[in-house]
C-alpha cells in the first residue's frame, strides 16, 4: 500500500483539523488569522502538489485509488479554487459565525474533491460525492440567521439525498450484473456488459446522481435556488470545485469505464446538452438576482461540457477538461465581485451593482472579465473551451441530425448568454441612476484572489497550450490499463475484499 | 515587422491600464502617439511590400497551441495591406476626435486601443483562429463605448441589438471555422496550409455547399448584409463618433475580408451554389437600404444607410467571382473605410457643436463651419462616387467585373447605387449646409479657433488625404492587390469535386484499450 500516493489528500484532511484545533487557542478578535493560515497551507500544498505532479502512475486501495494524468490534471484546479475561496473567506471572518468551522468545512470538500479526482471505483466515486455533498448541505446553510440560506440548505439537502439514492441504486445494480465496481475491471468486460439491461439500468441511475452534481437538465431544478440562498462564499466554491468534481467523475465513467458505451450512445449527452443550454440561457433572461443568474449560467454550461461527451472522442473529452480549468478560474473571478458587493451592499440585485465600475475598478475588472469569459469572447479562457468543444462536435457532423441540431443550440446559447451577461455588465458601467458612488473598499488578499483568478482566466485564454496538453493527455491516458500492472498495489482482485 | 505592428495598439492598451485615472491628458497623449507610431509603421509596412508579387510577404510564425493546431501566423498581401493602413489611420482620427471625452477617461481609451489592436490582428492574422479571435476582441469595448459615451434615447435598444447581430454573425461564423476544421480533416486553420491541403484534397460538393452558408451568412451579417443589416444604422447612429469610426470604418470589413480571404478560395461549389443568391441579396443592400437612406431626416442614419448600401456593391463584386470585381472590392474596402471613418467624424463634430443630428433642425451650417462644411462636401461626393475619390475606382471595377455574369443585377446596382446615392447626399448638402442659417446656430464652431483650428482638422485631413490619393491614382493600391486577387479567383473557379458522401475523417473515438 503506496501511501505517499495520497500525501495532498491527507494534508489537505489534517490542514482542516489543524484549523478546528488552532480555533481553540486563536483569540476570537483575529480570526482572520486562521484563514490566512489555511490558505498559505494550501498554496503550500498546491506548489508540492504541482512540484510532484509527475511521480508515475500508481493505485492504491486495491485499485479503487488511482493517481494518473487526469488526477493530476484536475487536482491542480481544485487545489486553485480552494485556494481563492480561502482567500475571499478572510474578509468575512468576522461576519461568519464560525468562521473556522466554515474553513475547515471546505477543505474537507476539498479532500473530497481530491479523491473524486482519483475514484477509480464505483464505491470510492459515491464515498467522496458524499464528502463533497454532505459538507455543502452545511456550507449552503451556513447563515443560520438567513431564512433563505437555510431554505437552500433545506431544498439542497432534500434533493442531494434523493440522488444520492439513485446512484447507490445505480452501483448495486452495476455490482450485481458486472460483479465489480472497479472501473478498470468493469472496461475490460464492457461489451458484454454493455448488453445487458440490468447494467445499462445500473449506469443510467449513476448518471442521475452524477447529472445532479453537475445540474444537468432534468436534474437542475436546485441550482438556482441553492445559488441564491447560499452565502457568496459558497457558491463560488459549489459552481467550480463541486460542479468540476462531478465533471472529472463523469469523465472517468464515460471515458474510462464504458468508452463503448459512450461512443454508441453519445447522442444521449448532446440531446441532454442541448435542453441543458436551452434551459439554463432562457431562464437566466429575466433574473434580476445575479447570484440566481449564476446558477441559471451554471446550468447552461454544464449544458456545453456535456456536448464535450456527446463528441464522444479523444478531442471531445481533452475540450471538456480544457474547459473545466478555464471555467473555474473564469466563474471565481465573477463571484469574487460578486461576493464583494453581495457583502458590502447585502443583495444580490442587479441594481446592487450598479456604477461599480466607479465604486470599484478592481471588482468590476474581475467581474467584467469573469462574465465576458462565461459569454465565451476571446482573449479569455472560456471562448478557447467553447470553440473546443464546438470542434470536437463539428467532427461528428454526418453522423447524426442531433449533431447540427445541438450546434445550432450551442450557438443560440451563446448569443442568449451574452445578452445577460451584458445586462450585469450594464449595470456596472452605465446605470441608468446611481444613487451611491462611495467607492468600496477592497483587502488585499482579496485583490491576490481576484489577481490569480483572472491572471488564471486571461492566461488560459491566450495561452491554452499547457492547459490543453495537460487535458489530452489526461484524456489520452484513461485509455491506458492502470490496474495490475503497478507493483506499488495489491492485484485488483482484492477489491472486493476492501468492501 | 507585422508583430510590432500589431502589438503596437496592445501595448497602447496595456500602457493606459497602468496610468492612474486623473492623469487624463497623459492617457490622451499615450493614446495619440500609439496610433500615430502605429501609422507609421504601417506606411513603412506598406512600402516595404513588393506590389505586383503574389504570396504572403513579411511573414512571421511562431508555434502557439500546436496540440490544437493553432500557430500564430501573420503576413501580408494585396488583400490585407491596404486594410492595415486604413485600420491605423482611423484609429488615429478616431483618437483625434476624441479630444473632448471627459468621462472615465482610462477606460475610453483602454477599450478604443483594444478595438484597434482587434481589427489589425483580425486583418494580419492568416491563422483562421486567430483572425476570429482578434475579430471577437473587439465586441465587448465595442459595446462598453456605446453603452457609456453614446447618444440618443434609443441607445441601449441600439447597443444591445448590435451586440447580439454580432454575436450571432460571429458564432456562426465559427462553427463554419470548426466544421471547415472537422470536415477539411487538414488539422489546421492556417489559410496557407488549409489552400494548399484543399487544393489537393477538395471538399466534398455536399459538404461544401452545406459549410458556405454559415460563412456568407455568419460574416455577412457582421457586415450588414441584407436582411441581417437592422443593427447597422442605429447601432453606429447612437455611438460615440471614434467608436462609429473604427467599427463601421474598420471592423466591419473584416466580415468581407474574411469571406473573400476563406469562403471563395476554399469552397468553390460553394460559391457556385451560392453566390447566384448573394447576388439577389446585395440588390437588398443597395436599393433597400439605398431607399432607406433616402427617406432618412437624420444625419447619422442617413449614413448609416448608405454605408450598408455601398456594402451592396461589395457583395455584388463577391457574387461576380472575377478578378475586376473582386479587386474593386477590396478598393472599396479601403475606400468606404476612410469614408465611413470621416463621414462619423463629421457627425460628430456637427452633434457636438448644434446637439442634434436632426436635418430638419439644422441648416446653412456652412457659414458658422466653412472646414467642416468643406469636408462634409467632399465626403457626400466621395459617398455618391464621383471619380477623384477612391470609391469611385473601387465601384466601377465592381459595376465592369459583375456586367459579364450578372448584367441584370449591375442595371440595378448602377441605377439603384449612383443615382438614389446622388439624390440623398445632394438633399442632405442642401438641408444641412446651404440655405440661411437656422436660428441658434449662428455660434455653433467650427472645427476649431485659430491655432486649434489646424490641429483640429487633422483628423479629417488623415482621412480625405489617401482618399482623395487612392482616387487619383488607384494604381497604387490595385497593383498591389491584383495579384493577391488572380490565385483566389482562380481557386473559386475550380472544377466541381466529386460528389462524395463526408465520412468525417478523424472520429477518433477513445479506443478501449
Amino acid at each position: 500500500m503506496n501511501y505517499s500516493l495520497l500525501t495532498v489528500e491527507i494534508l489537505t484532511a489534517l490542514l482542516g483539523l489543524g484549523v478546528l484545533l488552532l480555533d481553540l487557542w486563536i483569540p476570537a478578535t483575529s480570526r482572520k488569522l486562521l484563514g490566512i493560515i489555511a490558505a498559505t497551507g494550501l498554496g503550500v500544498l498546491l506548489v508540492y502538489a504541482i512540484g510532484s505532479a509527475a511521480p508515475g502512475d500508481g493505485t492504491a486501495f486495491g485499485g479503487m485509488f488511482v493517481v494518473d494524468a487526469l488526477s493530476g490534471y484536475a487536482k491542480g484546479f481544485f487545489l486553485v479554487a480552494g485556494l481563492i475561496v480561502l482567500l475571499l473567506s478572510i474578509d468575512s471572518a468576522d461576519t461568519i459565525h464560525g468562521y473556522a468551522e466554515y474553513c475547515a468545512l471546505i477543505l474537507f470538500a476539498l479532500t473530497g474533491m481530491l479523491f473524486a479526482a482519483s475514484a477509480n471505483d464505483f464505491v470510492l466515486m459515491f464515498v467522496a460525492l458524499e464528502l463533497i455533498t454532505v459538507t455543502f448541505y452545511i456550507l449552503v446553510s451556513f447563515q443560520r440567521n438567513r431564512l433563505s440560506s437555510l431554505e437552500a440548505g433545506v431544498k439542497y439537502l432534500i434533493l442531494g439525498a434523493l440522488a444520492s439514492g439513485f446512484m447507490v441504486f445505480g452501483i448495486a445494480l452495476i455490482f450485481g450484473s458486472a460483479n465489480t465496481t472497479n472501473f478498470y475491471e468493469i472496461s475490460t468486460a464492457q461489451t458484454a456488459l454493455i448488453k445487458s439491461p440490468v447494467f445499462l439500468t445500473g449506469i443510467l441511475l449513476t448518471l442521475v446522481g452524477l447529472g445532479f452534481k453537475i445540474a444537468a437538465f432534468p436534474f437542475q431544478i436546485w441550482a438556482p435556488d441553492v445559488y441564491q440562498g447560499a452565502p457568496a462564499l459558497t457558491t463560488s466554491f459549489l459552481a467550480t470545485g463541486s460542479k468540476a468534481a462531478g465533471f472529472v467523475l463523469l469523465a472517468r465513467v464515460a471515458f474510462e469505464a464504458v468508452p463503448e458505451l459512450t461512443a454508441a450512445r453519445g447522442h444521449l449527452f448532446l440531446g441532454i446538452g442541448s435542453i441543458t443550454i436551452l434551459y439554463g440561457s432562457l431562464c437566466a433572461i429575466p433574473q434580476r438576482s445575479v447570484k440566481r443568474l449564476m446558477g441559471y449560467s451554471s446550468i447552461a454550461n454544464a449544458g456545453y461540457l456535456l456536448l464535450g461527451f456527446g463528441a464522444a472522442s479523444l478531442a471531445g473529452g481533452s475540450a471538456v477538461l480544457a474547459y473545466l480549468g478555464g471555467y473555474i478560474f473564469t466563474v471565481l473571478a465573477a463571484f469574487i465581485g460578486i461576493q464583494v458587493v453581495v457583502s458590502h451592499q447585502e443583495s444580490d440585485d442587479i441594481s446592487a451593482f450598479a456604477g461599480l465600475a466607479r465604486r470599484s475598478p478592481w471588482m468590476a475588472a474581475s467581474l467584467t472579465v469573469g462574465l465576458v469569459s462565461l459569454a465565451g469572447i476571446p482573449p479569455l479562457a472560456g471562448f478557447f473551451g467553447k470553440l473546443m468543444i464546438l470542434k470536437a462536435v463539428a467532427v461528428q457532423v454526418g453522423t447524426s441530425p442531433m449533431v447540427i441540431l445541438s450546434l445550432l443550440v450551442a450557438v443560440l446559447g451563446v448569443v442568449v448568454g451574452l445578452y445577460y451577461y451584458l445586462g450585469v455588465l450594464r449595470s456596472v458601467y452605465w446605470p441608468r441612476s446611481v444613487s451611491d458612488l462611495s467607492p468600496i473598499p477592497v483587502s488585499g488578499t482579496t485583490k491576490l484572489a481576484l489577481i490569480f483568478a483572472v491572471l488564471g482566466t486571461v492566461l488560459i485564454g491566450v495561452l491554452p497550450e499547457t492547459t490543453y496538453q495537460g487535458a489530452r493527455q489526461a484524456v489520452a491516458g484513461l485509455a491506458t490499463p492502470k490496474s495490475p500492472a503497478t507493483p506499488a498495489s495489491p492485484p485488483s482482485a482484492t477489491t472486493q475484499a476492501a468492501k | 515587422m507585422l508583430t510590432t505592428l500589431l502589438l503596437l495598439p496592445f501595448a497602447g492598451a496595456l500602457a493606459v491600464l497602468l496610468i492612474p485615472a486623473n492623469y487624463r491628458v497623459i492617457l490622451r497623449l499615450v493614446a495619440l502617439i500609439t496610433t500615430g507610431i502605429t501609422v507609421l509603421q504601417a506606411l513603412s509596412v506598406f512600402f516595404a511590400m513588393q506590389p505586383e508579387v503574389a504570396g504572403f510577404q513579411l511573414v512571421e510564425q511562431a508555434a502557439w497551441i500546436p496540440s490544437a493546431g493553432f500557430n500564430y501566423h501573420v503576413g501580408v498581401d494585396g488583400l490585407n495591406i491596404g486594410l492595415t493602413l486604413l485600420t491605423s489611420l482611423v484609429a488615429f482620427a478616431a483618437v483625434c476626435v476624441s479630444w473632448d471625452i471627459e468621462k472615465q477617461t482610462k477606460l475610453y481609451y483602454f477599450c478604443l486601443l483594444l478595438i484597434t489592436g482587434g481589427a489589425m490582428g483580425a486583418f494580419l492574422s492568416l491563422d483562421l483562429f486567430f483572425l476570429y479571435f482578434f475579430n471577437e476582441i473587439a465586441l465587448v469595448p465595442t459595446f462598453l463605448m456605446m453603452g457609456i459615451w453614446g447618444r440618443g434615447e434609443r441607445k441601449f435598444h441600439a447597443t444591445y441589438q448590435m451586440a447580439l447581430y454580432l454575436t450571432l454573425g460571429a458564432m456562426l461564423a465559427l462553427v463554419g471555422l470548426a466544421s471547415l476544421y472537422a470536415a477539411s480533416g487538414a488539422n489546421t486553420l492556417d489559410i496557407v496550409t488549409l489552400n494548399a491541403w484543399l487544393a489537393q484534397h477538395p471538399l466534398s460538393s455536399s459538404s461544401q455547399r452545406l459549410l458556405f452558408p454559415l460563412f456568407l451568412f455568419g460574416f455577412g451579417t457582421l457586415v450588414g448584409l441584407w436582411p441581417f443589416h437592422s443593427w447597422a444604422a442605429p447601432g453606429y447612429a447612437a455611438a460615440p463618433p471614434a467608436t462609429a469610426m473604427l467599427h463601421a470604418g474598420v471592423l466591419k470589413k473584416v466580415g468581407l475580408y474574411a469571406l473573400i480571404r476563406v469562403a471563395l478560395p476554399l469552397m468553390p461549389d460553394g460559391v457556385r451554389t451560392w453566390m447566384p443568391v448573394l447576388a439577389v441579396l446585395c440588390l437588398g443592400n443597395i436599393l433597400y437600404c439605398g431607399w432607406l437612406a433616402l427617406r432618412q431626416r437624420d444625419l447619422a442614419l442617413l449614413l448609416g444607410n448608405s454605408s450598408l448600401a455601398h456594402m451592396g456593391f461589395c457583395f455584388l463584386g463577391l457574387a461576380s467571382v472575377s478578378v475586376t470585381g473582386i479587386t474593386g472590392v477590396v478598393v472599396i474596402l479601403v475606400a468606404h473605410g476612410l469614408l465611413a471613418a470621416l463621414n462619423y467624424a463629421l457627425v460628430g463634430h456637427v452633434v457636438r457643436a448644434t446637439g442634434t443630428s436632426d436635418m430638419d433642425k439644422l441648416g446653412g451650417l456652412l457659414r458658422p463651419m466653412p472646414v467642416v462644411g468643406f469636408c462634409v462636401v467632399l465626403a457626400f461626393m466621395a459617398g455618391c462616387g464621383m471619380p477623384g475619390f477612391a470609391n469611385f475606382p473601387g465601384e466601377l471595377g465592381v459595376l465592369f467585373g459583375a456586367w459579364d455574369r450578372l448584367p441584370l443585377v449591375v442595371i440595378f446596382a448602377a441605377w439603384g447605387g449612383l443615382l438614389i446615392g446622388g439624390v440623398y447626399m445632394l438633399r442632405a448638402i442642401r438641408s444641412l449646409l446651404h440655405g440661411p442659417v437656422r436660428a441658434g446656430l449662428e455660434g455653433a464652431s467650427d472645427a476649431g479657433v485659430g491655432i486649434a483650428l489646424y490641429w483640429r482638422s487633422l483628423p479629417y485631413a488623415v482621412l480625405l488625404v489617401p482618399l482623395v490619393f487612392f482616387g487619383i491614382s488607384p494604381d497604387t493600391l490595385v497593383r498591389r492587390i491584383e495579384p493577391a486577387v488572380i490565385p483566389i479567383v482562380k481557386a473559386a473557379a475550380a472544377p466541381s469535386s466529386p460528389t462524395l458522401d463526408t465520412k468525417s475523417p478523424s472520429l477518433t473515438s477513445l479506443s478501449p484499450r
